[in-house]
C-alpha cells in the first residue's frame, strides 16, 4: 500500500508541472499587449509608448516565454499568483477567500445526489423492467439531459416564486444553500442513478452472487452484504470525480444563483478580462482536481481488496 | 478523468454493417431519439422558411405579448417573435456542436492513431498531453480558454475542442494498439503494405464504431456545455438568437414572463434526450461494450 501511494504522488510532479505549464500558457490567448491593458485599465487618457515599455520592462515581458514561466512558476511556488487588474487583490488569497463557498455548495450537492441516486439505482437494478425501473431511467435520462441553468430557473420558478419558501439568490443562510445545491444534485443524481443501476445488475449476474444465493441467502442479505460493495467501486470513481468537477467551482450555477465562490468568481473575471484571475484559477483548480482524483484512489485501494493487493505486489 | 472509466481493452474486430439501421428501428427509444433530432437538424437547416418572421426584427408595437395567431409563441421584450428566434436559435446551437465535434475528430482520431501506430517516444509525449488535459475539469478550461479569447462562436468551438478531444485520443490509442496485434495487420504487413495503407485499411475502420457511438453519446453533452458558455455570453453576441443566449436575455423577465426562459430550456433539453436516446440505442447495436463509459458533466 505505502509504495503505491508513494509512486502515485511521484506521477503527480509530471501532471502538475504540465498543469502549471497550461495556467501560463493561456496568458498568450489573450489578444493585445499585456502591459497596454493593464495602462488602460489604470487611466483613461491613451499610454504613451514610453509608458508601455516601461511597464513591459517592469514586468519582465521582453523575457523569452521559457524564462517568463520560470519566472512565473518560482512566483507561483511561494504562492504568489500574481494580482487581479479589477481590485489589486493577490490571485490567491481572492480564491482561498471563496473557495469555502463553492465547497458548501459542492458537498451538499454531492451528499443529495448520493441519497438520490443510491437507493433509486439499487431499487432499479433489484426491480429490474419493473414500473420502478423505467421510472427511474426515464428521470436518469431527463435529468442527464437538462441544462443546469434552466433547471436553476424552474426550480426558482417553483419554490420562490411559486411557494415562497426559498430566497431567489444569495448567501448567508442555509436556506439560500438549498437551491443551487438540490439544482446540481438533480443533475448529478441521474447519471449516477444510472450508473448504481448498470453497475449492480452487472454484479447480481456475476458468479460469487449466485453463489451466496444458492447457499440460501435471502435476497437482501444477497444484495447488501455481496452486491453491493463491488457494484459500488465505479459509482465511487464517478462521485469522486464529480466531487472534484464541483470543486472547481459549478461556474454557471453559481452565477445564476449569486453565490459568492469561485465560479462566480472566474465569471465575473472573465467579464472584466482579469488574466491574472483566470490564469490563476487555473492553475488553482488543477491542482484542486488533481488532488481530489488522489484521493479518490487511495479510496479505492481501500475498499477494492483486489487493487490493494495487486499495488502491494506491482 | 470520466474517460478513464472507459475499458482500453476495447478490441473492435470486424462486425457487418448491414441490419444496423434495420435493428434501429425496431429499437423504440431509437425512434424516439432520432425524431427529436431530426426535428431539431430540420428546424436549424430550414429555419429561413419556416420561420413567419424575422428573428431580429424589433417591433416596439408588440413588447411581451402572450400567445396569438400572428406569433405562436410570443414575443419577446424587444417584439421578436420567440418561435422564429428558437428556430433560428437551433442554428448556432446546433452547428457549433456539430463543427465542434468534427474538430475533436480530427484531432482525436489523429492524435490516438499516431499515439497507438508509431509508439515509442511519439506515443509518451502524447499521452503525456492528455494526462495534463484530463486533470482538469474540462468545462472549467473550456470556460477558461474561451474567456481569456473573449466572447465570440469560434472562440467558444476552440475551448470545446482544446479539452474535449483527450477522450478520443485515448480509446482510439486504445483501439489502435489491439488492432495492431491483430492477425490480418501481421499478414498485410508480410505482403507489404505502407503504414498509409494498414492504417486507413484495417486499422480505421475498426476504430470507427465505437468512435460514432461515443460521438453521438458526446453531443448531448456538448451542446449542454456549448449553450452554457452561450448563456454566460461568451459566444453568440446580440441580436442574434441561440438558445443559451435567449435564456440569458429572458433573465430579467423571469418573474414577469417566464416563458422566455421556459421554451429555450425546453428546447436544449429535448434535442440533448434526443441525442441521449439515439446515443444510447446505437451503443447497444453497434458496441455494447462500450457501456459504463459516461461523458463529463
Amino acid at each position: 500500500m505505502l509504495p503505491y501511494i508513494g509512486r502515485r504522488i511521484l506521477n503527480l510532479v509530471p501532471v502538475l508541472l504540465g498543469i502549471s505549464l497550461l495556467a501560463f500558457s493561456l496568458s498568450a490567448l489573450a489578444p493585445g499587449d499585456p502591459a497596454l491593458r493593464i495602462l488602460r485599465l489604470q487611466s483613461d487618457a491613451p499610454p504613451t509608448r514610453a509608458a508601455v515599455q516601461k511597464l513591459r520592462a517592469e514586468l519582465g515581458l521582453d523575457a523569452p516565454f521559457p524564462l517568463r514561466y520560470l519566472r512565473w512558476l518560482q512566483d507561483a511556488a511561494r504562492g504568489d499568483l500574481g494580482e487581479s487588474y479589477r481590485t489589486g487583490e493577490p490571485v490567491l488569497r481572492a480564491l482561498a477567500l471563496r473557495f469555502p463557498a463553492t465547497a458548501q455548495v459542492a458537498v451538499a450537492s454531492t451528499l443529495l445526489a448520493l441519497v438520490i441516486s443510491l437507493p433509486l439505482g439499487v431499487f432499479s437494478a433489484v426491480r429490474r423492467n419493473a414500473p420502478v425501473d423505467h421510472a427511474s431511467r426515464i428521470w436518469a435520462l431527463v435529468g442527464a439531459s437538462m441544462p443546469s441553468f434552466w433547471l436553476a430557473y424552474v426550480l426558482i420558478l417553483m419554490f420562490s416564486v411559486g411557494l415562497r419558501l426559498l430566497p431567489v439568490a444569495g448567501h448567508g443562510t442555509l436556506a439560500h444553500l438549498v437551491l443551487p445545491s438540490v439544482t446540481l444534485a438533480l443533475g448529478g443524481a441521474a447519471t449516477l442513478t444510472r450508473l448504481t443501476r448498470s453497475s449492480l445488475l452487472e454484479t447480481l449476474g456475476e458468479d460469487f452472487v449466485r453463489t451466496a444465493r444458492a447457499k440460501g441467502l435471502g435476497s437482501f442479505s444477497v444484495i447488501a452484504r455481496h452486491a453491493l460493495q463491488p457494484g459500488l467501486i465505479p459509482v465511487v470513481t464517478a462521485l469522486g470525480i464529480r466531487l472534484g468537477h464541483l470543486l472547481a467551482g459549478a461556474a454557471i450555477v453559481e452565477t445564476v444563483f449569486a453565490w459568492p465562490g469561485i465560479g462566480k468568481f472566474v465569471v465575473d473575471s472573465i467579464y472584466d478580462r482579469d488574466y491574472p484571475v483566470i490564469q490563476g484559477f487555473v492553475l488553482f483548480t488543477g491542482i484542486v482536481f488533481v488532488l481530489v482524483n488522489l484521493l479518490v484512489d487511495l479510496l479505492y485501494v481501500w475498499i477494492d481488496p483486489r487493487i490493494r493487493i495487486e499495488a502491494g505486489r506491482g | 478523468m470520466a474517460e478513464a472509466v472507459l475499458p482500453t481493452v476495447l478490441t473492435a474486430r470486424p462486425r457487418p454493417r448491414a441490419g444496423v439501421g434495420h435493428r434501429l428501428l425496431r429499437d423504440r427509444a431509437a425512434i424516439v431519439g432520432l425524431i427529436l433530432v431530426a426535428g431539431a437538424v430540420l428546424a436549424a437547416v430550414a429555419a429561413p422558411i419556416l420561420t413567419p418572421h424575422d428573428p431580429i426584427a424589433i417591433n416596439p408595437a408588440v413588447v411581451l405579448q402572450g400567445p396569438s395567431r400572428l406569433h405562436p409563441l410570443g414575443t419577446d421584450n424587444l417584439g421578436r417573435d420567440v418561435l422564429s428566434r428558437l428556430l433560428h436559435g437551433a442554428r448556432p446551437s446546433l452547428g457549433t456542436a456539430a463543427t465542434a465535434s468534427l474538430l475533436i475528430l480530427a484531432i482525436g482520431v489523429t492524435g490516438g492513431t499516431i499515439s497507438g501506430y508509431v509508439g515509442g517516444r511519439v506515443d509518451e509525449v502524447l499521452m503525456r498531453i492528455v494526462d495534463v488535459l484530463l486533470a482538469f475539469p474540462s468545462l472549467i478550461l473550456a470556460l477558461a480558454i474561451a474567456g481569456m479569447l473573449g466572447p465570440g462562436l469560434v472562440h467558444v468551438m476552440i475551448g470545446m475542442a482544446a479539452v474535449w478531444w483527450v477522450g478520443y485520443a485515448r480509446i482510439v490509442r486504445g483501439l489502435v494498439l489491439s488492432v495492431r496485434e491483430r492477425q490480418f495487420v501481421e499478414a498485410a504487413q508480410a505482403v507489404g503494405a505502407s503504414h498509409a495503407r494498414i492504417v486507413w485499411r484495417h486499422a480505421l475502420p475498426n476504430v470507427m464504431a465505437p468512435v460514432i457511438v461515443l460521438v453521438t453519446l458526446d453531443m448531448g453533452g456538448l451542446i449542454l456545455a456549448i449553450s452554457g458558455l452561450n448563456f454566460l455570453g461568451l459566444g453568440v453576441q446580440p441580436p442574434w438568437p441561440e438558445w443559451g443566449a435567449m435564456l440569458n436575455e429572458g433573465r430579467p423577465f423571469l418573474f414577469s414572463t417566464p416563458r422566455l426562459m421556459i421554451y429555450p430550456g425546453l428546447a436544449i433539453s429535448l434535442v440533448v434526450i434526443g441525442f441521449n436516446m439515439l446515443g444510447d440505442a446505437l451503443r447497444d447495436v453497434l458496441d455494447p461494450r462500450l457501456r459504463g463509459g459516461q461523458t463529463p458533466s
